[in-house]
This record gives structure tokens, C-alpha cells and sequence, in this order.
């Protein structure tokens, strides 16, 4: 569904990926990990549109779509939950979930796959008229899952969405990961917390400084020696 | 009392206008980041579009105020994309720098083709006629010029709770990357901004041709800063705070001239934008925010 093949990403005069490939296949999990400044988040905005590969493409159902503008490629079906949740805080929560919407003309659609996500969290449906900055860090990351959602993509980037959160959310949002896949989104997951993607990938990379060090099933990962040592605490 | 009421109305019709300024300034720096300082200018045009819709057209007010209201919007849209939109990713002083070299050409171009000459307000668009009510002395003028503004706040006010581009620009104002993340095209919305605020001054331009009867190329300056100081003053990029801003600096311009001296007036103005920025820079309706980690 989506090839990554050898770009060359630079922020300045700093490389910041090198001659990077990876491959996400219909209906999969695929996790990146890595430490901080690895390169993670840079994949995904390579891949949203938001950088500029300088070499190499990014094709997307058989399109390249390394040249198009980042706003068309949501259209084509690639939704991003960026780091930091990026809910728009001055806005209700509903309002958060319409922008989400915001391509689509479907209003019947719309209305059920709002319906969709407050099934799935019932918290935002609560505080649907609540402004999304005073809701707390785990239902803000509800919130930009949701909105994500609600752009119906066959593709969803997620960056890091178990940051910051405490270990049963962390749980919690890895198992509306799970689901979410289940239901036929493929699911690129980006994440520190290399255990918990791991144990829920079917594959994954390792990312340092900018390059893929290691790519494979993540059960085989999650066994690896090097892996064992860098990323999973021994 | 009865002097109070009557500079009271006075001021509401004169900060109805400078609302509708503000408001332009305002929206503009929600977006970009970006004191339009030819904002007034743009104003200035919107009268003399009016003007000329008025006096050779022979249009009534209502026409004129649409007509320049459209021109005007076009012309936010064209300086945009001509002098702004090329140094988006420049310092903000560049940008700055630039909206004041707009300001002076056309101020300076209105003032090639049209000469630096006053204009009549044509009388015959907008017969006066004064209402007495209770001692108080209202002018059809003043009516027409609040109850307009206040309609056009209302239309602007629906446009951004409400209507999916305005949603948009709330997001864009808030977060642009996260906005294009939802495919919300920035430029789109960064045109429909300037369309909007410019058509706002426009109609503005076109009440002070009302209000003071005049026009002239260099009217946009004076009014044009007052409205930044009810921008700043209601906290530059909140909407509700350039409507209050604008109505305060109005209301106390008025109290200045009638109950101090006129000459006065302008000082005052620059005055509170002076106070503000030493006593709450944040203005009236601005809050400090932080972030959620």
C-alpha cells in the first residue's frame, strides 16, 4: 500500500534521513521505532506531505506522491494523528471531529462515523461541547484519534500517541490501535515505547540516526538480542 | 447626563466603524501573524469606491457599500498574494516592513490618479435628517451606521461559529500545521481572511465618508491606527476584543473631544495603546495559555 523508497530527507543543511525505504502492507500494523531525534517523526511528515523528500519516492496506492501537497494527500486517503495530539484546544470537541471531516461531503456518512467514534469513547461524547483544551491528556489523544478517524483513511500515521500517558491509558490506546486495524485501516505507528508497538505489529523497523538498522516481523524483533538491549531495557 | 447620552451615541456610531477596522487587523493577525498596517489604506479605498459608485454610478448606499465591499475584498486578495504571501516563511519584520511600503503606495497611487484633493461625500446619498428623543439629538446617519455594523459583526460572527470555512479558519488560526493535517488548503483559507477583513473595511470606508462627510487619499492612516489600538487593546486576534476594542476607542475618542478638547483626541487614542502594553500587553479579552503536556 505504501513504499518509501530511498529517501533522502534534510532539514537545512542536516540529513536527517538517509536513503530510507520501508514498506507498509495492506491491512498491517507497522511499527518505526527509535530513540528521540532517530527520525521518526520525519518519516511521517515525508510521508504526509509536510517534507519534501529530496531524492527518492513515496508512492501511495501506486501513486507517487512525494510532489503532492500535503492537504491533497488526506483526500487520497492518509490521515495523520501527529505528535502531541495537535487537537485544536479554542475548539469543542465536535468541532475538533467535523475538521476532521473537513474533505468530505457525505453529511449522512458523517453523522454515522460521529456516532462511530463516540461508541468507541464515550468520554468525548460527554464533553462533546467542552472546549478539546480542557480535556485531559489521554481524552485529547482520544480526541486526535478520533479526528483522524473521522477523515475515513485507509492509512493512519500515528506519532507516538502513548506519550505522556499513564500505563492503563497506554493500554488502553494500544488496544483501540488493535481495533481500529481490525476494522480494515492500516495502521502505521510510530513509537517510543518499542515494547507495546512491538507487541502489537506484525512488522516493524528500527530507526538510528536516520537510517533503518534493523526491519522484520515484530515477533522476531521483540527476540532479538540488539533489540532487547537498545530498546526493551535488556 | 444629558451631554453624557448625547457623546455616548456619538461615540457608538464613530467605534461601530473603527470596530469594523479592527476587526480586519485582527482576523489577519489570527491567521499570519501579520499587523496589516495597510489595512486603512484599504479602507481609504473602500470610500473612494463608494465615492465614485455614488457620484458618477449614481448608485444609492446600499449598492455602493456592496460594490466597494466586493472591489475591496479583491484587492485584500490580490495584496496578499502579490506582497505577503511571497515572504511567509520570511522574519516578521520583513512582512511588516512590506504592509507599511502597501500602505504608502496606495496612499500614494490614489493620490497620482485622483490628486490629494477633499472629497464631498455626494449629500444626496444619505439625506440627514436628525431625530429628537427625549433632549437627545440622533441623526439617520448614526442609525444607519451602527445598525449596519452591528449586522455585518453578526454576519462575521455566524460565518466563524458556524460555516465550515470559518471552522477552518478558527483551526488554521490555532494550529496550521494540525489544519493542514485535516487537508484544509492554508492559502484558501489565508484569501478568504484578507477577503473578508478588507470587505470589512471597505464598508467601513464607505460610513466614514458618512460620518465626515470628507474623503481624501490619506484618510486610512489616522483611523486606520486607532482601529490597531482597539485590536491591540481588546487583545490583538481575538474577534469579540477588536468589537469591544473598537467601541471603547469610539466612545472614548468622543468623551474626549466633547467633555476635554478635541485636539486632544488623538493622543488619548495612542495613549491607551501605550498603557495597555505596559499595564496587560495580552489586551482586555487576552489570556495567557499554556500549553498541556
Amino acid at each position: 500500500m505504501l513504499q518509501l523508497q530511498e529517501i533522502d530527507v534534510y532539514y537545512g543543511a542536516i540529513h536527517a534521513l538517509k536513503k530510507l525505504s520501508l514498506e507498509v502492507e495492506e491491512g498491517s500494523i507497522v511499527t518505526l521505532i527509535g530513540a528521540n531525534g532517530a527520525g521518526k517523526t520525519t518519516t511521517l511528515k515525508s510521508i504526509s506531505g509536510l517534507l519534501r523528500p529530496k531524492n527518492g519516492t513515496v508512492i501511495f496506492k501506486g501513486v507517487d506522491i512525494s510532489r503532492v501537497a500535503p492537504e491533497k494527500i488526506v483526500g487520497m486517503g492518509i490521515s495523520q494523528v501527529p505528535e502531541g495530539r495537535r487537537v485544536f484546544t479554542a475548539m469543542s470537541v465536535l468541532e475538533n471531529l467535523e475538521m476532521g471531516a473537513y474533505l468530505r461531503k457525505d453529511k449522512k456518512e458523517i453523522a454515522s462515523d460521529m456516532e462511530n467514534v463516540f461508541t468507541r469513547f464515550p468520554r468525548l461524547k460527554e464533553r462533546r461541547k467542552q472546549m478539546a483544551g480542557t480535556l485531559s491528556g489521554g481524552e485529547q489523544q482520544m480526541l486526535a484519534i478520533g479526528r483522524a478517524l473521522m477523515a475515513r483513511p485507509e492509512l493512519m500515521l500515528m506519532d507516538e500517541p502513548s506519550m505522556g500517558l499513564a500505563p492503563l491509558l497506554v493500554k488502553e490506546i494500544f488496544e483501540i490501535i488493535k481495533d481500529i486495524n481490525a476494522r480494515g485501516t492500516t495502521i502505521l505507528l510510530v513509537e517510543q515505547n518499542a515494547h507495546m508497538a512491538l507487541s502489537i505489529a506484525d512488522r516493524a523497523y528500527v530507526i538510528e540516526t536516520g537510517e533503518i538498522v534493523l526491519a522484520g516481523k515484530a515477533e522476531d524483533l521483540m527476540n532479538s538480542e540488539d533489540v532487547k538491549k537498545a530498546y526493551l531495557g535488556g | 447626563m444629558q451631554e453624557f447620552m448625547q457623546q455616548m451615541i456619538n461615540g457608538l456610531s464613530l467605534g461601530a466603524i473603527y470596530a469594523l477596522i479592527a476587526l480586519g487587523y485582527t482576523m489577519v493577525y489570527g491567521i499570519i501573524m501579520l499587523i496589516n498596517f495597510a489595512h486603512g489604506d484599504i479602507m481609504m479605498v473602500g470610500a473612494y469606491v463608494g465615492f465614485f459608485s455614488i457620484a458618477v454610478l449614481g448608485s444609492n448606499i446600499i449598492a455602493a457599500l456592496l460594490f466597494a465591499m466586493l472591489s475591496c475584498a479583491a484587492l485584500g486578495v490580490i495584496i496578499e498574494k502579490i506582497a505577503y504571501k511571497p515572504l511567509r516563511n520570511s522574519t516578521r519584520i520583513a512582512a511588516l516592513i512590506t504592509a507599511i511600503g502597501v500602505s504608502l503606495l496606495l496612499e500614494y497611487v490614489t493620490i497620482f490618479f485622483l490628486t490629494p484633493d477633499q472629497r464631498v461625500f455626494p449629500e444626496s446619498a444619505f439625506p440627514l435628517h436628525n431625530y429628537e428623543i427625549a433632549g437627545l439629538v440622533i441623526s439617520n446617519k448614526d442609525i444607519f451606521i451602527f445598525v449596519l455594523a452591528i449586522l455585518l459583526m453578526l454576519i462575521l460572527q455566524y460565518i466563524i461559529k458556524k460555516t465550515r470555512t470559518g471552522k477552518a479558519m478558527r483551526a488554521v488560526s490555532q494550529d496550521p500545521e494540525a489544519a493542514i493535517l485535516m487537508g484544509i488548503s492554508v492559502d484558501k483559507i489565508i484569501s478568504v481572511t484578507f477577503a473578508i477583513g478588507s470587505a470589512l473595511a471597505a464598508a467601513a470606508g464607505v460610513m466614514i465618508g458618512l460620518y465626515y462627510n470628507t474623503i481624501n487619499p490619506l484618510m486610512g492612516i489616522i483611523p486606520g491606527l486607532k482601529a490597531f489600538v482597539a485590536a491591540v487593546l481588546g487583545g490583538i486576534g481575538i474577534i469579540p476584543g477588536a468589537m469591544v476594542g473598537g467601541f471603547l476607542m469610539g466612545i472614548l475618542e468622543t468623551m474626549v473631544s466633547g467633555y476635554g478638547s478635541s485636539l486632544y483626541r488623538d493622543a488619548v487614542a495612542f495613549g491607551v495603546l501605550i498603557l495597555i502594553l505596559l499595564i496587560k500587553p495580552t489586551g482586555l479579552f487576552g489570556k495567557n495559555t499554556g500549553e498541556k503536556v
